[in-house]
């Protein structure tokens, strides 16, 4: 059984549908990138999967011991938080929220794991740093770990690299690899860049005009995959 | 400077002084815990446009002939919270333009009904009071110091169980609700809260005045403080201080309360600019 199933999904916002028919299943342990072009309906997926948004059509399953609200989340960054004035450890233990219920306030376990999350991404020493003062890089480690508190098992990343520089951009993959093959944490993650999905992913879900939905190496050799990849630095805009 | 202590010896002999005094400074207290909330989720105007409603609604009450306005004013202020702040991140009018637009457009309505039914020869007067706040807080009777000290309590009691999730609430919706966290329950909480302490205020302040006590203290200490415990509990001392300095100010130099009140909290406000302008 896989983590996470979607079937016959289709999605969009007041019943007009971006995507049809969509199918795709993410199983234990795999990194899976969904690329796609602008307003192709990358991130209504994602809201969707997240219960965010109902789908216009078809189901979303969570399984082999996964609860629809033990997914990971990192979001794109709002306006709200440019000025946030919160701790980097408030943040992170805010990810703990779920656990809670309705009890108050978190308990020492929450806290440790809080701890923990921090000691992964490398930013123990920020704890007490004002989150709105820190690089980009740091705010998304910040944020990263925040959705480790919310999860043990898998993570939603919703364009995690974008506006970050490219040093920053490769330690950003490279710590999110890592969760994938040190923690057994899967991976869903959203992107513009084709090129790094197909050098981290291990599974590729391209939607847009042609759907496509496999492991990185049926992409390569994919009609979708060869457009994409060899042509597509020259032919197509993958901007922000 | 004995002088000045001594008449306030003298003044705080009176009821109704004291009474003022502990109004005052639970109201401040009230509105400027959930001000920190209300400024980051851009709803700073919040506090005026719920104002304008509740002096539709005393507007409606008061050509209705009811004599105690305060349950209907309650009650229609905490719908149009609702209708505010329930939809959160995700709303197609957004936050300024929704409270701009209910804010005026109450605004109107209320001061057209009191022209066109009132019976009051004094209309302008009325509006004046109900707008700026007359010296009603120096007027309280005991019952109303009550009521406003049991809900005062409850919206501190509220505050401090919730806190944790308010914070979450606020920071990041989508990802408080993706985690299992009722960020719509919360938000409602949040809304209802928000106009039981308005229409307290409304004795206070007035309602053009109510924003001031939502936001000088929120942005003050988030121009000083760095996490969102600090800045709470530095927007609740804040406020506390400038509506006690207010008051007394108010009653020893014989000017109007809310005004002074304001004046005290804007004079804060340059004291924390100034901290955190010198601390860089």
């Amino acid at each position: 059984m896989a983590l996470l199933t979607c079937q016959n999904l289709s999605l969009g916002y007041d019943a007009k549908v971006i995507l049809h028919d969509l199918s795709f299943s993410v199983g234990s342990g795999d990194y899976l990138c969904i690329v796609g072009e602008n307003g192709s309906g990358k991130s209504t997926l994602m809201r969707t999967v997240l219960g965010l948004q109902p789908p216009v059509h078809g189901n979303v399953l969570a399984g082999d011991g996964l609860k629809p609200n033990e997914i990971g989340y990192l979001p794109q960054q709002t306006v709200v938080q440019k000025d946030f004035p919160a701790s980097v450890k408030e943040i992170v233990l805010s990810g703990c929220q779920g656990r809670c219920g309705i009890r108050p306030f978190y308990s020492k376990t929450e806290k440790k794991l809080a701890a923990e999350a921090m000691d992964k991404m490398g930013i123990p020493h920020l704890a007490s740093r004002c989150y709105r003062e820190l690089s980009g890089g740091q705010q998304q480690r910040v944020l990263l770990a925040r959705a480790l508190c919310a999860t043990r098992k898998m993570l939603l990343l919703d364009e995690p690299v974008s506006g970050l520089d490219p040093k920053v951009t490769g330690e950003m993959y490279r710590l999110i690899g890592e969760l994938n093959s040190r923690d057994g944490i899967t991976i869903v993650m959203i992107s513009h860049d084709i090129a790094a999905a197909v050098k981290y992913a291990s599974h590729i879900l391209h939607i847009g005009s042609e759907v496509f939905f496999g492991t990185k190496q049926e992409y390569l050799k994919s009609k979708t995959g060869r457009l994409f990849t060899e042509e597509g630095g020259a032919g197509h805009e993958y901007g922000n | 400077m004995n002088m000045v202590i001594e008449k306030i010896g003298i003044y705080l002999e009176y009821p109704f002084v004291r009474y003022a005094l502990i109004v005052g400074i639970l109201i401040a207290l009230c509105s400027s815990l959930l001000g920190v909330t209300l400024v980051l989720k851009r709803f700073s105007f919040i506090g005026d446009g719920l104002s304008h409603v509740a002096f539709a609604a005393m507007a409606v009450a008061s050509i209705l002939n009811i004599t105690n306005d305060m349950p209907i004013t309650l009650i229609v202020t905490v719908i149009c919270a609702v209708m505010l702040l329930r939809t959160g991140q995700n709303t197609k009018i957004k936050g300024d333009a929704a409270v701009a637009m209910i804010s005026v457009g109450s605004l109107a309505i209320g001061y057209l009904l009191m022209n066109l039914f009132s019976t009051s020869s004094n209309l302008s007067g009325d509006v004046c009071s109900t707008l700026f706040g007359s010296t009603s807080i120096l007027t309280l009777a005991q019952a109303e110091v009550y009521l406003c000290a049991i809900l005062s309590a409850v919206v501190i009691v509220i505050f401090v169980l919730f806190y944790n999730k308010i914070f979450a609430v606020t920071f990041d919706e989508n990802f408080a609700k993706s985690s299992g966290t009722k960020a719509n329950t919360y938000n409602l909480l949040i809304a209802v809260v928000i106009a039981v302490i308005i229409v307290l205020a409304m004795n206070l302040v007035g309602s053009l005045l109510i924003s001031a006590l939502v936001i000088f203290p929120a942005l003050s200490a988030m121009r000083v403080f760095k996490s969102f415990r600090s800045v709470t509990i530095c927007s609740a001392l804040f406020s506390v201080f400038c509506a006690a300095f207010g008051i007394i100010v108010s009653i020893l130099a014989g000017t109007p309360v809310g005004s002074t009140i304001v004046a005290a909290d804007m004079a804060g406000f340059c004291l924390f600019s100034m901290v955190s302008v010198f601390r860089r």
